[in-house]
């Protein structure tokens, strides 16, 4: 049951900025198991956007051992790289970056796009059961301007779910979203981990880090806490104390 | 609307490029025709210069060319399809109380084949006519029309020329003008016997004329008169040839060659738009990138390669090329087609002017889309993920 999805070891980041050194990370450890449910905090240049940016194979470390999924991620190629985003990861924006002007079902199909194992109608069928698992099973054929802001996030989680990844990674995932729509989709979340995803998420609102079972807290490169959540809630409780909407 | 514009480059390149050939190759397809309806693959041997005890003669007063030299001819060469003499003199027709100066061509009955002529009435004298020195003519619509008043038929009648009268036997089918303005109706046919013996009191020819078996041939048959004539005439390794061998093919180049250097010289301004147009892809390319750095970035998050990443901006690229190119190719023929309608100019378009100003396309949009696309590629997902 325990078995770690993502494992990191005296991780180090260093930015040549110039004639200086940046050192973004300075030596981070810890193993997130499957169907854990973390949130990474801190304060901008904190190094969480470097390391989620590790996390999720868009860069790599300078020093240390990364795996995830048991895969060593260590002086891959960009398209080894890739292949390892395709396959294992599953990204949330804070921006959502959906596709202008592209359907919620063609958007939601892109992982999909990259991955040769797939035909048009598998990728079809996976996107549609996606969408469902998110309540957009509505709002196939919109477009993202024809979503809200919220409806915009789930369509990028239902893309993040699609490839069926080992960890999802949000990126202040609530972040230009009301504090109503915010508990909506953390109760998604809430949701999905209960049915066995992992999620690792990063934000700085302590009452949305509240909602997930471990916080990791960064300053200066270091982690300065690392502990369960004490009173885990429910989004689904704090939900029905909002009042709600007309 | 953005595409659109972006294309027009290439549409307006495309289409001038194919209406720019259509017309340089109808001009040089009409001066084919042309010429070769003055009877196509038509060789034309002449004597020429002459020598006689070291001086060189004047070229009209030689006499270098025989009957001999026909016989033989006719005898020896395989490449050759119509053989006719030609001797010709000018003079006067008359008819009654008309007049009208014209020439006698003395001919056998092969020359109707040569010069691509028919009989529009009557006959053509016949090999008996010629063996009989007949004073019998085949005439030309001009020469009908100024001899004989409206209606009245010229066959069976007799005619004049320079006091020697002729009956008439038939009429030619109407030719017209060819392309040097020369009239081709205005011609009275003999045979040539009896233009030698009667008009021009000579046993030389004038020259001889031949048509080719066809038009690929037409050079070898052209070397091969050569040939049989300087044996017939005996002539060393040494000497300089006596007569003079002309084929229409020579014209038809000289002709081809000037219209061809106008289609060059139209091709190589459709050219320069084609160009502007390939430019005008690659900066719209270019904004496309920057647009849609976002997007890029999100598509390298969710496991796209570099190459394709490539492959995508390639593809729209070489898209609004190709559409540009059909467009384009469909402006050119209807702007082609205007050109025949309006200004009845000679146009023809042909496959490999489509074939060609589309694959320039196609280049033009893996060229100039190239660089950006490449560019693309090679974004660092993490800045382009936050780019704003």
């Amino acid at each position: 049951m325990e078995r770690p999805i993502i494992q990191i070891e005296s991780l180090k980041r260093d930015f040549a900025l110039g004639t200086e050194v940046v050192r973004a990370l300075r030596g981070i450890s810890f193993t997130i198991n499957k169907e854990e449910f973390v949130t990474i905090m801190g304060a901008s240049g904190s190094g969480k956007s470097t390391l989620l940016n590790i996390l999720g194979c868009l860069d790599q470390a300078s020093e240390g051992v990364y795996k995830i999924d048991d895969i060593m991620v260590k002086n891959l190629s960009g398209n080894e790289l890739a292949n390892i985003r395709n396959k294992k990861i599953g990204f949330i924006f804070q921006a959502y970056n959906l596709l202008p002007r592209t359907t919620a079902l063609e958007n939601v199909e892109l992982p999909l796009v990259y991955n040769s194992l797939f035909t048009a109608k598998q990728r079809r069928e996976l996107a549609l059961e996606a969408l469902h698992r998110v309540g957009l099973s509505d709002r196939l054929h919109h477009t993202p301007s024809q979503l809200s802001g919220g409806q915009q996030q789930r369509v990028a989680i239902a893309r993040s779910l699609v490839n069926d990844p080992v960890v999802i990674l949000a990126d202040e995932a609530t972040g230009n979203l009301d504090s109503r729509t915010s508990y909506e989709i953390m109760d998604l979340f809430q949701d999905l981990n209960q049915k066995g995803k992992t999620i690792i998420f990063v934000t700085h609102e302590p009452d949305i880090a509240a909602l997930s079972k471990r916080i990791v807290l960064l300053k200066d490169g270091r982690i300065i806490k690392d502990e369960p959540v004490q009173n885990f809630l429910l989004a689904k409780n704090i939900l029905s104390t909002l009042p709600k909407e007309d | 609307m953005r595409a659109f514009l972006t294309m027009l480059g290439v549409i307006i390149g495309v289409a001038s490029v194919i209406t720019m050939l259509a017309i340089g190759e109808g001009s040089k397809n009409s001066i084919k025709e042309q010429i070769s309806s003055m009877g196509s693959n038509m060789i034309n041997i002449r004597p020429g210069t002459d020598f006689r005890g070291g001086v060189r003669m004047d070229m009209s007063s030689s006499q270098s060319l025989t009957y001999k030299d026909f016989t033989r001819l006719k005898e020896k060469s395989t490449l050759i399809s119509a053989l006719s003499p030609l001797v010709n003199g000018g003079g006067q027709a008359i008819n009654g109380s008309k007049n009208w100066p014209t020439s006698i061509y003395g001919v056998n009955t092969e020359y109707l084949k040569i010069r691509k002529l028919e009989i529009a009435s009557g006959s053509m004298f016949t090999e008996a006519n010629i063996q009989a020195s007949a004073k019998v003519v085949v005439i030309g619509k001009t020469i009908v029309e100024n001899l004989f008043s409206g209606g009245q038929e010229p066959i069976g009648k007799m005619i004049r020329f320079n006091n020697i009268p002729f009956r008439i036997i038939g009429v030619l089918a109407e030719k017209g003008q060819n392309t040097f303005g020369q009239d081709q109706d205005d011609v009275i046919l003999a045979p040539y016997t009896t233009v030698q013996k009667r008009i021009l009191a000579t046993t030389h020819l004038q020259s001889i004329v031949a048509s080719a078996k066809s038009e690929e041939t037409a050079t070898q048959a052209v070397e091969e008169v050569s040939k049989i004539i300087r044996e017939s005439h005996k002539l060393g390794e040494a000497d300089d040839d006596d007569f003079n061998v002309f084929s229409m093919d020579e014209l038809i180049t000289t002709f081809s060659s000037t219209s061809q250097m106008l289609t060059i010289l139209l091709v190589a301004i459709a050219s320069i738009s084609l160009l502007i147009g390939g430019i005008g892809i690659m900066n719209i390319m270019y904004v496309s990138v920057k647009e849609r750095t976002r997007e890029i970035g999100l598509r390298m998050a969710v496991g796209g390669k570099g190459k394709d990443i490539l492959l995508q901006f390639l593809t729209e690229a070489v898209m609004i090329s190709i559409t540009g190119g059909i467009i384009g190719v469909l402006l050119g023929m209807s702007a082609t087609s205007a050109v025949a309608n309006l200004l009845s100019w000679p146009t023809a378009i042909t496959a490999y002017s489509i074939i060609i100003s589309f694959s320039v396309c196609v280049i033009t949009g893996i060229f100039f889309g190239w660089y950006p696309a490449r560019k693309a590629s090679s974004l660092d997902p993490i800045t382009a993920l936050r780019y704003e």
